[in-house]
């Protein structure tokens, strides 16, 4: 360990610190559905996918040899890329948890390192091809082919079993919902945990700790895998909010369908030799579900908005990536004040947050905050106008469920700065 | 650049086959339960609608630890 420098250590937490977002980002893919249809508790079901996610970290024993698939090409690469591509990902997971927005994390880390590696190398750093083919292309299908298979099941499933319930058809439903969460949580933390040991790893081998060809260590292992469990275990309460109420209505049949759908399009695609991303997968899947009922709606509004994040998360990390990436390129101040800059950004997101606070509480969107509960302050308390602000006018966040429009005045909030507030109509809180 | 359509194709109907499939055998296990404990409710039994439930259901659990094993291995 004495070739641990000051940049290695850094970049080593911050992998962890990727991993974390990651884990509290994709906390709605497994469990939004689970918890929006009361088949768990919100707690109770973060708390099993921490679980089974800490489990999956530990199963697999595929290391993670590439982290980008070949879209950079790793060799040769240097630390300071690394730091750049992490300190990209994360300001984008931050971003898009702070709007509710379900969005890939690996394709944060894939633009991360994108922006990081041209900046440092050049274009010929970057195979075009391969963003086309493992970004692109996976991007559209994902949500297609997830979404078209719950759509048919729910429809199956309506016509089969009718719309009747009785005390065994919602202890079944439940009972189905939580298995298929289950498998999608065990599934995210063998594939995602491992990316982060892949980071890690490969900034250990480039920082001369670890022998080319290694496999992770084991502290790395297990910090991986218990950054990522107490990510999921804290909740993205927000994203799952969006994606369990805010772009569709479920019942527990469509809760399972679209849980179903989705748990057999993450394992047929990673064991097929087409990956396609779980956000998007999961995300397809519930639209796919609301559509698939009679009288069921996809708010098209909120679907949108994602699609936009979708869209922009290659870019917009990139480019944080490639500015912070000519930033450690100026040596050693370089590198601290890009993670200064990246404390600072955090904080500023997490403080926007506290201003409309969601939690465990109010998840489903039925009950307002009660008051004494944590982390439940007064929603409407503003904030100097900043750049998180201003971010947040450009891309307004989602209405998500009936009662939860509390979301549609942060733009207003932001535009007006702290002075003048008009609280919007649907303000309930 | 080479996109392999074959593998997507495959993903898709393999996804599509399995989500519909399992689904299918869940609710018709459920209704088969339903049917079983609305024929409770009566004063009689429906031991087939039963029997055919848990079957449903043991061919679900089986799926589901297929794909723990694919997970894991």
């Amino acid at each position: 360990m004495e070739h641990f420098t000051l940049l290695l250590a850094i970049v080593v937490v911050t992998a962890l610190v990727f991993d974390f977002t990651n884990g509290f980002h994709d906390t709605a893919n497994a469990m939004a559905t689970t918890i929006s249809t009361g088949a768990m508790k919100p707690k109770a079901a973060v708390a099993m996918s921490a679980v089974l996610n800490l489990v999956g970290a530990f199963l697999s024993v595929e290391v993670a040899k590439t982290i980008s698939g070949g879209i950079i090409n790793e060799n040769g690469i240097e630390t300071s890329v690394i730091f750049a591509a992490l300190v990209g990902a994360i300001l984008w997971n931050l971003l898009t948890w702070l709007l509710g927005l379900p969005s890939s994390s690996s394709h944060a880390l894939f633009g991360g390192l994108i922006g990081a590696a041209v900046m440092s190398a050049g274009f010929s750093a970057v195979n075009g091809g391969t963003i086309v083919t493992k970004v692109l292309i996976p991007a559209v299908a994902a949500p297609l082919v997830a979404g078209i298979a719950a759509m048919l099941a729910t429809r199956l499933t309506y016509r089969i079993g009718g719309t009747t319930r009785n005390r065994s058809t919602s202890k079944g439903y439940r009972a189905g919902q939580i298995a298929s969460a289950g498998l999608v949580s065990l599934a995210h933390g063998t594939n995602d945990a491992q990316k982060t040991m892949g980071v890690i790893t490969l900034a250990l081998v480039t920082g001369g700790v670890l022998a080319p060809g290694a496999n992770p260590p084991m502290w790395v292992i297990v910090s991986a895998g218990v950054a990522i469990a107490l990510g999921t275990y804290l909740g993205g309460w927000r994203i799952i909010r969006t994606m369990g109420k805010g772009l569709t209505d479920l019942q527990p049949q469509q809760g399972f369908t679209a849980q179903t759908s989705a748990a057999t399009v993450i394992l047929a695609s990673s064991n097929l030799g087409f990956s396609l991303s779980t956000t998007q997968s999961c995300s397809g899947a519930v639209m796919g579900a609301g559509l698939g009922r009679k009288g069921g709606v996809v708010r098209w509004s909120t679907a949108t908005r994602m699609f936009v994040a979708w869209g922009l998360t290659l870019p917009a990390a990139g480019v944080v990536a490639a500015v912070a990436e000519l930033l450690t390129k100026q040596g050693t101040w370089g590198v601290v004040a890009t993670a200064a800059l990246l404390i600072a950004g955090s904080g500023a997101i997490w403080l926007a947050s506290r201003r409309e606070p969601v939690d465990h509480t109010h998840v489903t969107g039925e009950q307002t905050p009660a008051g004494g509960t944590t982390g439940t302050g007064p929603a409407a308390e503003p904030e100097p106008a900043g750049v998180i602000t201003a971010a947040i006018a450009a891309v307004s966040p989602p209405p998500a469920g009936p009662t939860s429009a509390v979301d549609g005045h942060a733009p207003e909030l932001a535009a007006a700065g702290s002075s003048s507030h008009t609280p919007a109509p649907a303000a309930t809180v | 650049m080479k996109i392999d359509w074959a593998a997507l194709g495959t993903v898709f109907g393999v996804s599509l086959a399995a989500t519909i499939a399992l689904v299918g055998l869940f609710t018709l296990g459920i209704a088969g339960l339903s049917r079983h404990e609305a024929a409770g409710a009566r004063g009689g039994s429906a031991t087939l609608a039963r029997t055919g439930a848990f079957a449903c259901f043991g061919l679900c659990a089986a799926a589901v630890s297929y794909g723990i094993y694919l997970i894991v291995v």
